[in-house]
């Protein structure tokens, strides 16, 4: 049976990891791939490396860095952040990246999104949401009311635009990316478990695996995501980073929990 | 220790090439007939749909030259699939190695996606390929894969995965071995798998 996936996330500026980690044996603990390494020595299914770097200079590092990343990682890695073009895409898959995430560009031209499917093949095409439930009545689970008014958001969650969460994700599927990323912005570092109800309505209508991302902040949440939410990955970085929730003792709870994982 | 890794229309190539260097051997990624002839091992790797890449080998001759080859040889993904007689993938005739047809996956509940994409359990393991494995039956090995067609159980079978079916995850013939998943994205146990093709009697 296809395992659930749990994916470290980790944001990259000017070559360095950014948010901070506690790991004490890593000789530097800003650096991506001995991070990367780490993660994937401790049952990773997959790494994000995100680039938050905005400059030009910034984004020539993070290319060289995904070549380095891709000569020393032994498991599927997606690159995201500042892709807008094609020829970002073909930049970061000729450095080795499995996948790329795009975000804002493919709000601004969906026509995007058919482009990389139809070049590179769908496998490749990760495309990550950020929506915000802009209603305030919440179930008695915390969870944001599925039926309420989820907005997408651009530019890392600062620009609302006029989609709306599950026809925007619907219409991913259909111009032919391979999966969904969704970032419930009511739950992103919160760390009170994952956008659930919203995400269960992705993963039953939705023809594409999708990645949880946003709100983990103990292991029953990611048990939650998979059993109640029904995704198929489970994304996350600052519980990782800082050690609060070691991907080993996550995975063994998860399989005691009966969700199927690979140790 | 010679490793030519076959140059064509597919992707993914370079994840290979990262992956035997991780071994510590340098391949050589080339379309030249003649270094593929003397290499002492062949990976014929890729990503890709099964049409386009083999009339690519066709019209290279690479066809020839892979179907000919006396040395162990891995195919791997679209690789595999393209050492079969047939795929359904655009209705392709391919190179025959293996006396199989290439089927689509059919899923009959939603929650099986098509491509399947992820980690997926490798057993009934039987080869040299899988060397140094555990019990399988116990604890079956977790490998990466990504792919929309499938090869059905048959008589090279040398590992069986579950998906929506048992279907063959690992074929042996002779020289020939192959991998519907991605050793070179499989963490340890992928680089295990590639250490057992390179270093497997000749």
């Amino acid at each position: 049976m296809l395992a659930k996936r749990i994916i470290p996330c980790l944001d990259i500026k000017d070559g360095q990891t950014v948010k901070g980690t506690n790991f004490v044996n890593l000789r530097q603990a800003g650096d991506p791939i001995e991070l990367g390494k780490l993660y994937s020595e401790q049952g990773a299914d997959e790494l994000v490396y995100l680039d938050i770097t905005a400059s030009h200079e910034g984004r020539k590092t993070f290319t060289e860095l995904v070549k380095r990343i891709a000569q020393e990682i032994n498991i599927p890695f997606t690159v995201g952040g500042g892709i807008n073009e094609l020829a970002d895409v073909d930049r970061l898959l000729n450095a080795g990246a499995d996948k790329v995430s795009i975000n804002s560009a493919a709000l601004r031209r969906p026509e995007l999104i058919d482009e990389i499917a139809k070049n590179f093949g769908s496998q490749v095409c990760v495309v990550a949401i950020d929506a915000k439930c802009e209603d305030d009545a919440v179930h008695e689970n915390g969870d944001p009311r599925i039926d309420g008014d989820w907005r997408c958001y651009v530019n890392g969650g600062r620009v609302p635009t006029e989609y709306k969460l599950f026809d925007w994700a619907k219409e991913v599927n259909e111009r032919g990316a391979g999966e969904i990323l969704f970032t419930s912005m009511n739950h992103d570092g919160v760390k009170n478990g994952f956008a659930d109800a919203a995400l269960r309505k992705l993963a039953d209508t939705l023809t594409i695996p999708v990645i949880a991302s946003g709100g983990a902040g103990k292991k029953e949440h990611f048990r939650d995501t998979f059993i109640n939410g029904h995704s198929d990955a489970a994304l996350a970085a600052s519980v990782f980073h800082f050690g609060e929730i070691p991907i080993p003792e996550l995975k063994q709870y998860l399989r005691s929990e009966g969700v199927n994982v690979r140790i | 220790m010679n490793v030519a890794i076959v140059k064509y229309n597919a992707g993914n190539i370079g994840s290979v090439e990262n992956a035997v260097r991780r071994l510590g051997i340098e391949p050589v990624v080339t379309d030249d007939v003649e270094r593929i002839r003397r290499a002492d091992r062949v990976i014929f790797p890729g990503q890709g749909e099964a049409h386009s890449t083999m009339a690519y080998l066709k019209a290279h001759g690479l066809d020839e030259v892979i179907v000919n080859l006396k040395q162990p040889v891995l195919g791997i993904c679209i690789g595999m699939q393209l050492l079969c007689r047939h795929s359904e993938e655009q209705d392709t005739d391919c190179l025959g190695v293996f006396d199989v047809d290439v089927k689509r996956f059919q899923p009959q509940r939603h929650e099986d996606k098509v491509p399947q994409m992820g980690w997926n359990t490798i057993e009934q393991t039987k080869s040299d390929l899988f060397k140094g494995f555990g019990s399988s039956a116990e604890k079956p090995e977790f490998v990466y894969f990504i792919h929309s067609f499938y090869v059905p159980l048959c008589d090279w079978t040398i590992a069986t995965t579950n998906y929506t079916l048992p279907y063959s995850s690992a074929l042996h013939k002779d020289n020939f071995y192959a991998t519907q998943f991605h050793p070179e994205k499989s963490g340890r146990v992928g680089e295990r798998i590639l250490k057992n093709f390179i270093e497997m009697r000749g």
